[in-house]
Parts: structure tokens; sequence; C-alpha cells
């Protein structure tokens, strides 16, 4: 996956975890939370569905990575760079 | 017994909020009952396949937003729906009220089932790694999650909780909502019952197991209490809930009363886990009328229980004859041959399609009876077309449940 790949199934994720919100006019560098109506269990999800999509552990020690969408993306590329989007 | 001379121990009903198999609302509801219009249909369910279910089709979404769907459950978006319904209805001003006086009791049959099914299932497409277990589950499966959802949705901050009483329930619920009022721990409750029940397999699997699950190649004609062919139950999903308020509240606010709650019974077989047992149903009516100061010949529509099985409906047509046999003036309904049994929203949804009575004096008949089983003929049992009535002043509804728990509401027509 390219970086744009990994932004993209972020946003899938996303999507699914929060269905009311409006993802088009997300900011890369601002905090996903400050952005959205989004809690410490909506994290979680997100945690789960990288486990159950791409096969993913994300130990807790790292969630504080997943903070923004370009926080999220230099820590999951690496991890997913052999890996195509799920569908 | 109720101290009728103490206004503050008046409990009325003022709003109906309600999602039942063949009807969104009170309305809709009454006329498809006085319509015969049932609201049973087959659907597939995991493990078994074809069965057949009660299945309402509110609109989900009218009150909830699509991430408090997806995080909740569906017996919270029916609470939700009903709750929002009733309120309305009601015409209480909501936005001044103070949220810390109202009490949320919603009875159910049983919660947890669905979800628990829902992660087992979810954990077998990954070989049963619990690491894939819901962090959601907790908070779905928890008995007072119903009323916790709506405690949420509508920023209650009174009591919630479930009442748990099988099928019984949906008149627990309203029973435990008059006490609360009565002992003013809340100015007002939403009280009835929900049932979510449809979306687990293993209520659908013990009753077939039991013997006890309905069949009919054409799902309307399937839940038929008091007709000799009947064969089991019809298990559906739905809920009611109202709004009980202390008379002196509801004529300072000019409300509109669909009935006071003048009277109630409740206690146990102590017998059976699951066969009902006559004695039990039979001190439950006269404790209920006791309760209210009444006679049996004072009640005018007795909304039954009966569930469509072979034993119960005669076990219960036994306790109404012990009681009513020589009450000339007592008709005889059901409901579930309509909707099939709401589980724990049963007792509520069954009485709410009973009170536009007290205005039409119509009573909905049991529908689906086209061989009346001889032990089952009650001398007052309206049967296929709704009876017409010269006076509805009280109506009995009754609901009973698994584990011996019996209960028997009165409402009394309102006049001001």
């Amino acid at each position: 996956m390219t970086r744009d790949d990994v932004r993209n199934a972020v946003i899938r994720i996303l999507a699914d975890i929060a269905p009311d919100e409006d993802f088009d006019g997300l900011n890369d560098e601002e905090k996903l939370r400050d952005q959205f109506d989004l809690d410490s269990m909506d994290f979680l999800d997100i945690v789960m569905e990288l486990r159950k999509r791409y096969n993913i552990e994300v130990p807790e020690a790292d969630y504080e990575r997943l903070v923004t969408m370009t926080s999220c993306i230099d820590y999951l590329q690496p991890l997913l760079k052999n890996q195509q989007m799920a569908s | 017994m109720v101290d009728q001379k103490n206004p503050d121990w008046r409990i009325v009903i003022t709003g109906v909020g309600l999602t039942s198999p063949n009807g969104n609302n009170l309305a809709e509801y009454r006329e498809n009952l006085l319509q015969g219009k049932s609201g049973i249909e087959k659907i597939d369910i995991r493990y078994m396949g074809e069965v057949l279910a009660g299945v309402c089709n509110f609109d989900e979404f009218k009150y909830q937003k699509k991430k408090e769907r997806r995080r909740g459950t569906r017996a919270g978006s029916v609470g939700i729906y009903c709750a929002h319904e009733a309120i309305s209805d009601s015409g209480i001003e909501f936005d001044s009220f103070d949220k810390s006086r109202i009490g949320i009791y919603c009875g159910v049959t049983e919660h947890g089932n669905v979800e628990t099914e829902n992660e087992v299932f979810n954990i077998s497409q990954y070989d049963y790694d619990v690491k894939y277990w819901s962090h959601h589950h907790n908070p779905r499966t928890v008995a007072n999650n119903p009323a916790g959802e709506i405690s949420l949705n509508l920023k209650i901050t009174g009591p919630h909780y479930s009442i748990g009483a099988a099928c019984a329930a949906g008149n627990l619920g309203v029973i435990q909502g008059c006490q609360m009022l009565r002992l003013k721990e809340v100015d007002m409750a939403l009280a009835g019952g929900i049932s979510e029940s449809i979306h687990t397999f293993g209520i659908f699997a013990s009753f077939k197991s039991q013997g006890a699950l309905a069949w009919h190649e054409d799902p309307e004609r399937a839940s038929r209490p008091f007709d000799l062919d009947r064969n089991g139950i019809v298990c559906s999903e739905g809920g009611c809930l109202y709004t009980l308020e202390r008379l002196p509240d509801a004529q300072k606010r000019g409300a509109k009363i669909y009935g006071e709650v003048v009277g109630y019974g409740v206690n146990s077989d102590a017998v059976d886990f699951v066969l009902p047992q006559p004695k039990g149903q039979t001190d439950c009516l006269n404790m209920a009328l006791n309760n209210a100061g009444l006679k049996a010949d004072d009640i005018n529509i007795v909304n039954t229980h009966a569930t469509s099985t072979p034993q119960g409906d005669i076990q219960e047509c036994i306790a109404i004859r012990n009681v009513f046999g020589k009450s000339k003036n007592v008709w005889v309904n059901n409901t579930k041959s309509y909707i099939g049994h709401a589980m724990g929203a049963a007792g509520a949804l069954e009485l709410a399609g009973n009170l536009p009575a007290f205005e039409d004096k119509i009573v909905h008949p049991t529908i689906n009876v086209d061989k009346l089983d001889p032990e089952c003929a009650l001398d007052n049992l309206v049967i296929n077309q709704p009876k017409q009535i010269e006076q509805v002043n009280y109506i009995l509804n009754n609901s009973f449940g698994m584990l011996g728990i019996n209960s028997a509401l009165i409402v009394k027509h309102f006049e001001i």
C-alpha cells in the first residue's frame, strides 16, 4: 500500500465507525478527536478493524500514534506496505 | 389496596409510544387490530433457517444517529423510538422538565442473548480467537441496556433500569413506574416493556426443543390462541412505553388521560420452570381485583396472556373461569393472535391495543379461531369479529411468564 492507500483504508474504517460524519474535509495534521465526534471506544474500534481487515496488532503503547491522519499513515504504512486494500 | 383518597397515589397514563409488528403508533396499531390485520411473517435466522416472527418496521433513525445505533442494541433502538413517541404523545414540555425527576423502567424477558450470539458467531470466523471479541459487548449486554440507551439519547438523569420478569415484564414495567411515582422518587415515568428477542436464534431453538414453537404455512395464521390446531408461540419484537404521571400533575397541565392504573396483582406459582398454573393465576387475578377495590363483575375487558400453546391457553382459561365465570358482562380477548408473543413488550403492547376501547367501546377479537378448543370456550370470548359493547370502564390485562411469574393490571376509564 502507498501512503494514499493507507489514508483511504483509514478513512474507510472511520466512515464505518462514525457513519454520521463527513470525512471529505479531513485535516491530516489535526487530531481526529478534535475534528470528529470520536471517543475512546471509537479508537478501540479502529484498532479492532485494523486487526480484522489487515491482521495488524496495535499495542496499547502505540495508540497515541493514531491521533492524527498523518501519524496514522506514518505508523501504519510500514506495517501495510506489502498488503492490498481490503475490499 | 390503592389509596384512592390520596390524589398523589392516583397514577394516570398520559402518553403512549409503541412499535408493534402491525403498527408504529397507537392509531395504526388499533386500526389493524380492528381490521384483523396480523403482523407475522417468515424470516431467516442463523442456524435455524425459516421461522415465523413478528417484525417491527419503525424508522430506527427517526430519533437516533447512525453511530448510536451501531454502538447500541436493537432493544435500545426500540426503546428510544417508543420513549420519544410517548413523550411527544403526552404533550409534556420535555425541554423544561427536570430530567433528574424522570424514571425509565423497561420490562424485558431477557437481554444480552442477541449480542452474545453475534459475538460468538463473530469469533467463530477467527478460529475462536477472543481478541476479536467486541469491546462493545458489555455495554450492549448489561441488563439495564435498553433503559440506559434511552437515558443517554434523551439526556434523562433520573433512575433507569430493566425489570426482568420473563413474559410478564411489560406489566411489571408499568407497575414499577406506578410504585416509583407513588413513592415520589420521580415525577414522570417512562414505563413498559421492550423485546428484541427475534434476533436471537436461541429463543426460537429453545421453544422448538420444548415443542412450543408455532408453525403454519401461512404466517398470519400461525398465532392462534384458543384454536384446536394451535401449535405454539410466534416470537415477536416490539416495544411499548407509557408516560405515567401522578393525577394532580397531569391535571395541572391539562394532559390527555388514556386511563388510570387502579390496581395490580403480582405473585409466583413456585411450582414449575415453564408450565403455568391456574391456581397462581387465579390468585393473581383476585389480588388485582382486591388491590383495585373491585369485584369481578366490574371488569369489562380481559386481555388474555394466552400464547397459543396447547397447554398454556387451557390453564389460563381455567383461571379466568375461576374468577370471571359468573360475570356475564366481562368480555375476553387476545392480542397475540395478531402480533405474536412480543415477550417483554407483550404486556404493555397488549394493554395499549385495548386502551382505545375506553372511547370506541369495541372489543377487538382474538383472530384465527377456526375450531374453538372446547376447553377454551369461555362464555364471552370475542372471536374473529370485533364486539361493540355498551360500556368500558375497566380493562384487566394478564401477563404471565416462565419460572411462574404472574401479573394482572387493571386500568380504569378516566372521566373528568
